[in-house]
Parts: C-alpha cells; structure tokens; sequence
C-alpha cells in the first residue's frame, strides 16, 4: 500500500455544473470519517468547466480534489465516466470510496467496483467506521455500511473487511450537510482525459430534464397526507394546512399511488427523506418505509381515525379523529392565535 | 437477426419477511419464502422477445441460483423464451453482487454471441441494481440502465429512452449493449398455452437426477439424451462446466458480508394525546409556539 491508501474519496455528481445536493452531503459525512481514520477526504469531481465546483468542495471539508475537466464530459456518460474511474482507483486504491444513490451513483458505481473487484453496498442510509472483530480476525477501523434490507423490515450492516476500496452508495437527504466557515484546503489535482473509442459507444441524442420545483428536504413544516384521506377531494384538505402553515404537501407511497399526489413529493423509503422542524402525517398508518423517511423528523404529529396506527409510536402529538373534522378545526385555531 | 439474453432472478417474496427467515450468518434462509419471478426480470423478457418478434433472433434466458429456480426458467420457456439455462453449483452460495456479475459473465462467454443482454434494474430482495452494471463492466459493453423504451433497433445499433434523475434521456449504444429495464417499461405478455402445455415438463439436470435416484448413471444420461431431444431440457452449468475462479465464485468471493442484522422495532414511544376539540387544538398550538416549532 502506498502512502495514500488510506483516502475517503467522495465523487461529486454534477449536471452543467451544479452539484448533486447528496454529493454535499457526503462530503460532510465523509469528513467525519475522515476524521476518525485519521485520513484525508477527497472529492473526484468530473465535467466541463467544473473547476469552480471542484473548489466549492473545499468548504464542505474535502482536503484535495481530483479534477477531469473536459468538453466531453459535459453530460453523464456511463464509459468514459467509469474508465476514468476505474484507472484512477487503481492507481491510487483509495480505503472508501462514496457515491449518491441516485441513478447516476447507481449506474456508475457498480462497473467501478465490477473493475476494481471492491465491495460495493447499495443505498445506505448510515456509516460509520469502527474496529471490527470478523469471523475471528481484528479489522482496524473498517466502514459500517448499515442499509435497510428486505423491504425494510430489516436494518443490515454490511463490511467489506478483504478488498482494499470499501466502495458505497448512499441515499439522498440522509446525511446532513454542513458548509464550514472556510474551506478545508484547497489543492486541486487536475487529471487529464484522454478520449478512447469505447468512451463513444454510447451517443446522447436527446436529454430533457427539469430541475424540480419541490423542495421537500429544505421545508421546516411538512403536512403529509396518506391513503387514508380517501379521495383527491378530501387530500385538498392536507393542501389547506399547508398553505396555512406555509408548509410543503407530502405524501406516503399509498398516497401516490391512489394519484392523490405526485411521486416527487413522496416521503419514505422510496421517496425522499426529510427532517423538518414539523412533521404532520395524517391518514397515513405508518408503514416502516414511510417512517424511514421522516422519524427524524424534530416534532411529528399524527392524525389517524385508528387509535392502533402503528403512526403513533413514533409520533410526539397524536391526535385520534377524522381528517375531515381535525384539520379544519386545527386551522380555525391557528388563525385566531395569529389575530 | 439479433439473439438477446435475459438475466432473470427467482427471489423471495419480500412483502412479509421476519427474523425467523434470516440464518446465522444474516444471510436469507430463501427455503423457508415464498419464491417469486423478480417482476423487473419478466419486462425485461419481454423486451427480448419484442425484438425477436421483430427482428428475428434467439432468446435465451439465464439463472444463478439454487434448483429450485428452474420453476422461473420454465416460466420463460412458457412466455416465449427459446432456451434457459439453469447456473447452479453449492459453490455459487451465498455470493454478493460481484461474486454473482463473475459467474454470469463467465456463463455469458459460454452461451454465444449475443446483441443484446436484458435484464431488470434491480431485484426485490436486495434492490442494489448493481448485477447488470457489473456484468456489463466485466464483459466490457456499453450499457443502459433503468430503461423505458426501446425505441429503434438497427443491425448494429439500438436507440433507447432511459430515466435520469429529473427527466428522460434517449441514447444511441453499439451492440452488443446490456439494457436494465423498469417495471413500467412494458407489460410481460402472458403465458402461451400451448408453449404451457409443451414446456411443463422441462426438467434441469439436477431434477432428472432427483428423477433417476437410486438408479445407475447410466440411467440420468439416458433421460438427459430423451430431455433433450423432445426440447425439455433446461441445461445446467455447474462451476466446472464454466471452468472459472472458484475463488471469485459464492462466498469466497464475495467482498461484502453481513456483520450484523436487526430487525426494525417500533421505537415504543408514548405520545401525547390531543383532544379532537377545539381546546385541544388550542393547547397543542400553544406547545408548538412554545418550543419555537411554529412561528
């Protein structure tokens, strides 16, 4: 093992320019680790014209980024992407190695772990670094990969305790970000590109993305509707709250999938995760994969026709009754406080 | 002409699964579920068999996995599949997503030439989507994942629409490509009878084995040699059939293991009960002020 073998690398996806929020937020929860292993964090940032985003990575706590800066790589692609990843693992065998669980994350990290023959967890939601004691054999302060597994009955931890790059996706919201007062360092490695044939196997003729309006994971106050709200006419009323409370609408998965709600505004396991100040989740059971994402959220109250709803464990305010009857009545009280 | 292969999974119905299924070493004691065809698996079947409708061609499916999984191998073979190949050994247990992309890319080499590699995103029981990436990298292809449309196919290209974060992208890939397919992206078409009623008596090597037992070899080669020639015969590659690493191959060569597993638990928290009056509202709202959540 050479001198830098002991790395946390963090790669930072980016579309024209602007970053990935869960590229941020890995990299805050990537100094962390690096703190304890006693290691550097480093962001591998890929593009066009991405220099100054390489440089933002500073003042999340990277101490180095690597920079493959190239008209060609203005987009996403699959082969060049990976190549450059691949060889650049190779050459420098970095101990950690995270991307974001999204579908680029989950497109590009596997054919870099296929390459470099790394363990590779899918979707994490914590990590932690610990001395492990496997099968009999000590291991020195190896990654806790903890993910969620069979439909989310179950919480796993995984380790890679033999293979030298410890290589993780991570879902998106679940870490914190946290912007220092200044940055870490700065010291920016450019690495050169150098196109090849595979790299162009592959051809973008159209691409059509639109940034989404929603912003669940920013909002302090949360109103999340389920599929006990019964009808589009009567999830209106999850809007109403809403709006009064200057909120963000939710909804849980039974929720979309009864069309009461869009899927960008889905919360849980396979939606987004949130933890704002304020959490109201009505009409909604509580199902494990709704709950992982929002128990973190800081107050929860919970509105349910059924006294039983597993909601109510996690909940801090739970108030038994009909949407129809309680959030009308919630709202009269409000506005008069506010008079 | 294009031959496609389809990497289908037979996993565990994951909608109720408790502690009691798990082993000791936190692997899935799949016996002990229900098995199911991984849904993504069967779009991605037929998507292979569209451009066989269209462009002629062979479809062949693959499966890693125990015996049992030949139940989704004759599955294929009633939707329209041609051939399906049944991967087993006891060294394949227990392997993770690398050890599983070593062995089906190796299967992949011995099967033939091939246009097109399907396969689901991703399966329910461990929802990583990382199998058809990892294929694809140790076969050195280009591939396309979480695909949604096939939209044109040439003698040498394939034009497809592909999800991205936030939209859709249509991409334009030299074959041989492996494409991973959503679950929206087509509807499997249904069982054909009448390829029910020729195919429900496909048996793997290791189930005529079973049927032979306590007779002679003699006799298994004698019903492979019938299987086969009626067309019932799933073929069966063992890892010393595929001639590889057995250390890459199930547990060995599996980097990541399971160090612990915990079943979720209700966190048992007591929370405080709001009248459902106009009082009630008025406390809460109140509380919620005080502590600076509203406001």
């Amino acid at each position: 093992m050479d001198e830098f073998s002991n790395d946390i690398w963090v790669f930072i996806e980016q579309h024209g320019g602007k970053p990935a929020d869960v590229s941020f937020e890995l990299l805050s929860k990537g100094r962390k680790l690096a703190d304890t292993m006693k290691c550097a964090l480093k962001s591998v940032v890929i593009g066009d014209d991405v220099k100054s985003l390489a440089i933002e990575t500073f003042r999340y706590g990277a101490d180095e980024s690597y920079v493959i800066d190239h008209h060609d790589l203005h987009h996403y692609a699959t082969l060049p992407y990976s190549r450059i990843l691949n060889e650049l693992v190779d050459e420098h065998k970095p101990r950690v190695f995270l991307f974001g669980a999204t579908i680029v994350g989950r497109d590009l990290a596997p054919r870099v772990a296929s390459h470099t023959r790394s363990g590779l967890t899918a979707d994490c939601t914590d990590l932690q670094i610990s001395n492990v004691t496997y099968l009999g054999t000590e291991f020195k302060d190896l990654l806790l990969q903890i993910r969620p597994a069979f439909g989310g009955n179950i919480v796993a931890t995984i380790i890679a305790p033999d293979t030298q790059t410890q290589m993780a996706t991570v879902r998106e919201g679940v870490m914190e970000m946290h912007p220092l007062p200044l940055p870490h360092a700065v010291k920016l490695v450019e690495i050169p590109y150098i196109p090849a044939e595979f790299d162009q196997l592959i051809t973008i003729i159209e691409q059509h993305r639109q940034e989404s309006k929603v912003n669940l994971k920013g909002a302090p106050i949360i109103v999340a509707g389920g599929y006990g709200m019964q009808t589009k006419e009567k999830f209106k009323l999850i809007q109403d709250l809403a709006h009064t409370l200057g909120g963000e609408v939710a909804g849980s998965r039974a929720a979309v999938d009864a069309g009461f709600i869009l899927h960008e505004r889905q919360v849980g396991q396979t939606g987004v995760t949130v933890r704002p100040k304020l959490y109201f989740a009505i009409g909604i059971s509580g199902a494990i994969q709704h709950r992982a994402g929002m128990q973190e959220a800081k107050k929860i109250i919970a509105i349910n026709t059924d006294p039983e709803a597993p909601i109510f464990d996690i909940a801090h305010y739970s108030i038994v009754g009909d949407a129809a009857d309680v959030i009308p009545k919630f709202i009269d009280a409000y506005k008069s406080k506010l008079k | 002409m294009h031959n496609s292969i389809v990497l289908v999974k037979q996993v565990p119905d994951t909608s109720n699964i408790s502690g009691k299924v798990m082993k000791d070493d936190g692997t899935v004691n799949r016996s002990k579920l229900s098995a199911i065809f991984n849904f993504e698996d069967k779009v991605a079947l037929e998507f292979a068999l569209q451009i066989k409708d269209e462009c002629g061609g062979k479809v062949t499916a693959v499966t890693m996995g125990p015996p049992r999984a030949s139940d989704i191998l004759r599955e294929c073979l009633y939707m329209g599949a041609d051939e399906a190949f049944l991967i087993t050994d006891r060294k394949f247990a227990g392997a993770d997503t690398l050890a599983t992309s070593y062995v089906l890319a190796e299967a992949i080499k011995k099967i033939g030439s091939y246009s097109f590699i399907f396969a689901g995103r991703q399966a329910i029981d461990g929802d990583t989507a990382q199998v058809g990436p990892q294929t694809a990298e140790k076969l050195n292809i280009p591939q396309i994942t979480y695909a949604e449309e096939i939209i044109g196919v040439s003698d040498d290209r394939v034009k497809v629409k592909k999800k991205i974060d936030g939209g859709f992208e249509i991409l334009e890939s030299r074959l041989p490509v492996m494409i991973t397919v959503l679950k929206d992206a087509a509807q499997p078409r249904p069982f054909s009878a009448k390829r029910v009623m020729a195919y429900k008596g496909a048996k793997s090597l290791l189930e005529l084995e079973k049927m032979a037992e306590g007779n002679s070899l003699l006799y298994v080669d004698k019903l492979v040699y019938e299987y086969k020639n009626r067309s019932l015969f799933i073929p069966t590659l063992t890892a010393e059939d595929l001639q590889i690493d057995f250390a890459r191959c199930g547990v060995k060569g599996s980097p990541t293991k399971v160090y612990a597993i915990e079943s979720v638990v209700l966190s048992g928290n007591d929370p405080e009960r709001i009248e459902n009056s106009r009082q009630g509202m008025n406390s809460l709202i109140d509380k919620l002020l005080e502590d600076r959540i509203l406001g």
